[in-house]
């Protein structure tokens, strides 16, 4: 069997970016419209070059002294995120060494977002299940502001920079949670609706786009985050319903069988809807958007985090975790603690 | 398809957490109080997931009440 630990650490990026700093430099936007629109208050930027594996290794770091954890215990690295540091090599090969972490352990990247965290726990599931790994350091994290214009207000409003680590094993610890069966879907057809164009090998940067963007501080030197927000929701509201009902019927549960739902942290106002059309009671469905904002891969391990500083999850809790979004992809699974 | 049940779908996608009132056929729901972008685009998700029709923004706009929006969708499906 696989386990999540409950061991969880996470970090978020020191500048906090609330409604009001958002308001005073547009003049459109009022911070309140702001929330109504995003369900969202405080979200983080990176500063200068900090990147997201930055992040992921200061979670990292943070979870080896948190919770005392020894290096030597980790024998495989899964880095999530929608912004690896090289095309190759892997991001996860650079924080292996920078981690000092054994090296006769695999090292892989996930390039992936919003569901990031459900493919990096199915992927750890299957290391462990075919014995080619015991101790899995997980880390999702991403650094999406790098991408975002800075005019960009919906994309500002929503967006923040975050990581976490968690450790997947293969035994059973005071509080650590079993994990189940996955439910995957995908459909390429939303691809340009969630995009970061001009960050691969298609349509790259060249002469023009840097003079057509020169103005902007960063240059977007990493790409540009486009998105068509009305499109991702219509695709979030219709999806995620079935997603979890999905979920139930392979894990032969019903809702009210469920302690806690944590989905991916995308945006409140859609957040609200999808409970509610759900019929998932208040206290039962974990919200943490307003002030960390959306963190994208690393959005469901900060608020299990969270959830369990919290005293929600404790032993005997059936958690359903979901992610969903660009791709277009969702995915999902149950955590029996 | 019917304009009742096409309003009873519309009805039961905003439960008792979205008070939307009794919403009528001729109301013009776009100067209820509690109208948002946010419901457009639940509308839009219903319309499609219902009735296989993906409204444009602009065909959104264009209809007014819940008869407006129907004629609309059934002119498509046509």
């Amino acid at each position: 069997m696989t386990y999540l630990d409950s061991k969880i650490s996470y970090c978020l990026s020191s500048k906090a970016i609330t409604n009001k700093d958002l308001a005073n430099e547009f003049d459109e936007a009022t911070a309140d419209a702001i929330f109504a629109k995003t369900g969202i208050s405080t979200r983080f930027q990176t500063e200068g070059d900090i990147l997201a594996s930055d992040l992921g290794f200061l979670a990292a770091e943070k979870l080896f002294s948190e919770h005392n954890i020894q290096k030597e215990t980790i024998d495989f690295i899964v880095f999530v995120s929608s912004c690896l540091d090289y095309k190759s090599p892997t991001t996860a090969c650079v924080l292996q060494d920078r981690l000092g972490l054994n090296i006769n352990i695999g090292a892989i990247d996930i390039l992936h977002g919003c569901t990031g965290f459900i493919y990096g726990l199915s992927t750890a599931k299957g290391l462990i299940a075919t014995n080619q790994a015991k101790n899995i350091l997980l880390i999702t994290a991403d650094s999406p502001s790098k991408l975002v214009h800075p005019e960009d207000l919906e994309l500002l409003s929503i967006f923040s920079d975050g990581a976490a680590a968690t450790l997947v094993a293969n035994r059973n610890s005071k509080v650590s949670g079993e994990i189940g069966q996955f439910v995957f879907g995908t459909d390429g057809i939303g691809a340009k609706n969630l995009m970061s164009t001009r960050s691969g090998m298609r349509n790259p940067t060249d002469a023009n786009w840097f003079k057509e963007n020169k103005a902007v501080p960063s240059g977007l030197k990493w790409g540009k985050l486009e998105m068509n927000g009305s499109q991702i929701f219509i695709f979030s509201i219709r999806t995620v319903p079935k997603l979890v009902n999905d979920i139930l019927v392979k894990e032969s549960l019903a809702i009210e069988d469920i302690d806690l739902f944590v989905f991916h942290q995308a945006n409140g106002v859609m957040l609200d809807f999808l409970r509610s059309k759900l019929k998932i009671p208040k206290k039962k469905f974990y919200l943490n958007i307003e002030n960390k904002g959306n963190t994208v891969s690393a959005t469901i391990p900060i608020a299990l985090k969270d959830a369990f500083s919290e005293g929600l999850i404790t032993k005997g809790c059936k958690v359903l975790v979901a992610g969903f979004g660009i791709g277009y992809s969702w995915g999902g699974t149950v955590i029996r603690y | 398809m019917e304009i009742e049940v096409f309003l009873g779908k519309i009805k039961a996608e905003f439960n008792e957490d979205y008070d939307i009132g009794d919403l009528g056929l001729d109301d013009n729901i776009k100067k209820m109080d509690w109208w948002s972008s946010m419901h457009a685009l639940v509308i839009i998700a219903l319309i499609d997931t219902e009735y296989d029709v993906m409204l444009e923004p602009s065909q959104m706009k264009s209809a007014n009440t819940v008869r407006e929006l129907f004629t609309v969708v059934n002119n498509i499906k046509v």
